[in-house]
């Protein structure tokens, strides 16, 4: 056995099913070695999009997601993938081959010092200089990927140390660092101290984020809203927490959210915020948040309590184990008044929008789309204009919600919905991007074709960078730079080149014929709609 | 703008260093001193370092100093509890006129002369390091060739529960 063969031992002992992948010299042995395991791999077709890949997998299994590639360009084209995904605390291991232990630091052909590059947006990373280390480091990538305040590791290892023989092989059950011990049970004190906080409280609020997705914690935090009638609103990670037409959920905060939401986190006198980072778009200005209320902030990782707004009452531990021990404790709330209040901004502060008729409206269109899906499919949101409409106007049911919320990555919907669908081969996976964040991406059609992943894909199409566009628009009254997508190629030529059925929407007065047809099959398909270019989010 | 001192136990491995000092340059953390070396484990290595800030400030860094998987443990201090020293090594040019006022100046000081040419003097003093500001400013009207200094070193005050 040697160093590669240890790896993909590593990775059966953790059970992977799939690897996202670019193979190169470094990374060969790696390669060789996979061929003789059950471990699917996926050639991806550039190297950012294996991490983005992994990321979609991970947020539907829940475990880390995997991607190996090659030493130098390759594992530099990787660290965009890796940054969008520690922005989101997505659990990654990435496996990057390396020039030859004794050739490190002499800039040979292909040598990165990816450790070093990456050190900012990874939570650990490791450079294998032993091959009997590659159990032990594995066993400890993947416990620290996936616990406490969940995110990226990379692995680089060296070729030499990949074909190095290792003669006995021996997966660790136990893991022994003395500088990682997450707290996820909350303290009991803390929790008290919520509870009669919550009994004190007329307009209590519960603010969702991410990590609470990240926990597996919907149905407890669900459970809790409803038995003691809190009101919910989410940031945009946090959309689906909460089904989006539960009575008691308010919507999305933030500078894009809805204006009802964004009153409600005003006016609430409680406000607990879980797993979520009070960062600008959400909340633009943390002092609001802590001014006339009680805020509480749960998370799993204690520096985000406090660093942009300080809580009343700070709580560190997992949402899942938070709400179990919530749930435990007695207490009442009346909170029907709010509620009613509540209700009433929801409806005089609805979005008005003014669709121009001869184009496809987004809201209208993405409402439509949300009823016909499968109620548990899986919407993957990419970056720009489309985004903002996603988290607008789909509705939740019992699927999911996925897009790159922190780093806003544009491209990651096609690669992400690729690893979703590959997770969960039975639920219908729905990219949606523009016309701008599909050309980021569209190398990808190629993998799905390849390895018949069936992914539906819907391309906004406006022939702008729309969302910077409309920057431009407000902020430097229509002086546009360099946004006009003028060069994009025929969609239907392009898809018909990769031999993948085409469907056009021009209007919305065919949306639900089109939709029926575009959905009907769990085949890969791209819907291309026509959207007014000036329109706005 | 609070000071405080971070005494931080780190896993003695190559590349800490630089995570340590990336996490600061990366937050825009200030650091004032920052000194490295060995403890009693040999596997344990102790980095003291000097920032400032205010209280939300000083409180990121130790909570993001704690992130860090390489960080075994944080103590963090105000000068006022620990013992600080810091080792400085100063280099002058001297000649008959000034020699008199130099070796004064040392002894005041309580620093040594640790080596010497015909022409220039080596100076060692090793104490807080507010008192090592001052014997530079003592040497400002002498020519000073070089000067090293260690950065800050501290621990604790020695309290009976430790």
């Amino acid at each position: 056995m040697n160093g590669a063969d240890a790896i993909i031992k590593c990775l059966e002992a953790e059970q992977v099913s799939v690897v996202f992948g670019y193979p190169g010299v470094a990374i060969c042995p790696f390669y060789n070695s996979i061929l003789e395991s059950p471990i699917r791999t996926i050639l991806i077709r550039t190297e950012q999009n294996a991490a983005h890949a992994a990321s979609g997998m991970a947020r539907i299994t829940g475990r880390p997601g995997v991607c190996a590639v090659t030493s130098g360009p390759g594992a530099t084209n990787v660290i965009t993938g890796i940054a969008t995904a520690f922005a989101d605390s997505i659990p990654l291991v990435c496996i990057t081959g390396q020039v030859n232990s004794e050739l490190l630091g002499s800039d040979v052909f292909q040598e990165a010092d990816i450790t070093g590059a990456v050190e900012s947006f990874v939570k650990y990373s490791y450079l294998v200089r032993d091959v009997k280390d590659i159990p032990r480091i594995f066993k400890e990538a993947f416990h620290i990927a996936n616990t406490g305040r969940k995110g990226p590791v990379l692995i680089d290892v060296p070729i030499d140390i990949q074909n190095a023989s290792l003669e006995k092989f021996h997966y660790p059950e136990e893991i022994n660092m003395r500088t990682y011990k997450p707290t996820v049970k909350g303290n009991m004190a803390q929790i008290k101290k919520v509870v009669r906080e919550l009994e004190r409280a007329k307009r209590p609020l519960i603010c969702a984020g991410g990590g609470v997705l990240l926990s597996e914690a919907e149905q407890e935090l669900r459970a809790f809203s409803k038995e003691y009638r809190i009101p919910v609103v989410s940031t945009m990670m946090g959309i689906g927490v909460m089904p989006t037409k539960d009575p008691l959920y308010f919507g999305m905060v933030g500078n894009n959210g809805k204006a009802y939401a964004n009153r409600a986190m005003n006016e609430a006198d409680l406000l607990i915020m879980v797993g979520a980072r009070v960062a600008d778009r959400a909340v633009n200005q943390p002092e609001v948040i802590t001014r006339n209320k009680i805020l509480v902030h749960i998370d799993v990782d204690p520096a985000e309590i406090g660093k942009n707004a300080g809580p009343s009452i700070p709580l560190v531990g997992d949402a899942k184990h938070i709400f179990a021990d919530l749930a435990q404790e007695e207490f009442s709330c009346d909170t029907a008044e709010w509620i009613h209040t509540l209700e009433e901004y929801r409806v005089s502060m609805a979005p008005k929008r003014n669709p121009n008729p001869d184009y496809v409206d987004p809201a209208a269109f993405i409402t439509l789309l949300s009823e016909k899906m499968q109620a548990n499919g899986i919407y993957v949101a990419d970056v720009g204009q489309n985004q903002i409409w996603s988290c607008g106007y789909h509705i939740v049911r019992e699927g999911r919600f996925m897009t790159s919320g922190g780093m806003g990555t544009m491209g990651y919907s096609i690669p992400a919905a690729m690893g979703a669908k590959l997770a969960a081969p039975d639920r219908q996976v729905i990219a949606v991007c523009g016309d701008g964040s599909f050309q980021m991406s569209m190398m990808e059609l190629a993998t799905l074709r390849q390895h018949d992943i069936p992914v539906k894909i819907i391309v906004m199409k406006n022939n702008y960078l729309g969302m910077v566009r409309q920057y431009q628009h407000f902020t430097y009254k229509d002086h546009y730079s360099v946004v006009d997508l003028s060069g994009s190629p025929d969609l239907e030529k392009l898809v018909s080149a990769y031999d993948m059925p085409y469907l056009r929407l021009e209007s919305m007065d065919r949306a639900e014929e089109v939709l029926d047809r575009f959905l009907a099959k769990d085949e890969s398909m791209l819907l291309e709609c026509v959207i007014d270019p000036m329109d706005l989010v | 703008m609070k000071k405080k001192i971070y005494s931080v136990l780190v896993e003695n491995r190559s590349g800490v260093l630089c995570k340590v000092a990336g996490l600061f340059s990366r937050r825009c953390f200030n650091i004032d001193s920052l000194a490295v070396g060995e403890t009693d484990a040999p596997d344990v290595s102790c980095m003291t370092i000097v920032s400032s800030g205010d209280q939300r400030t000083t409180e990121q860094i130790e909570k993001q100093l704690n992130k860090k998987l390489d960080v075994i443990k944080v103590k963090t201090f105000e000068e006022g509890q620990c013992v600080n020293r810091e080792l400085m090594l100063l280099k002058v040019k001297y000649n008959k006129s000034n020699r008199r006022e130099i070796m004064e100046i040392c002894e005041i000081m309580k620093a040594q002369i640790v080596d010497m040419s015909k022409h220039y003097m080596m100076i060692q003093l090793c104490d807080e390091p507010e008192r090592i500001r001052l014997m530079l400013g003592m040497f400002q009207s002498f020519s000073i060739v070089e000067v090293a200094r260690t950065g800050t070193l501290a621990l604790c005050k020695c309290a009976e529960n430790d």
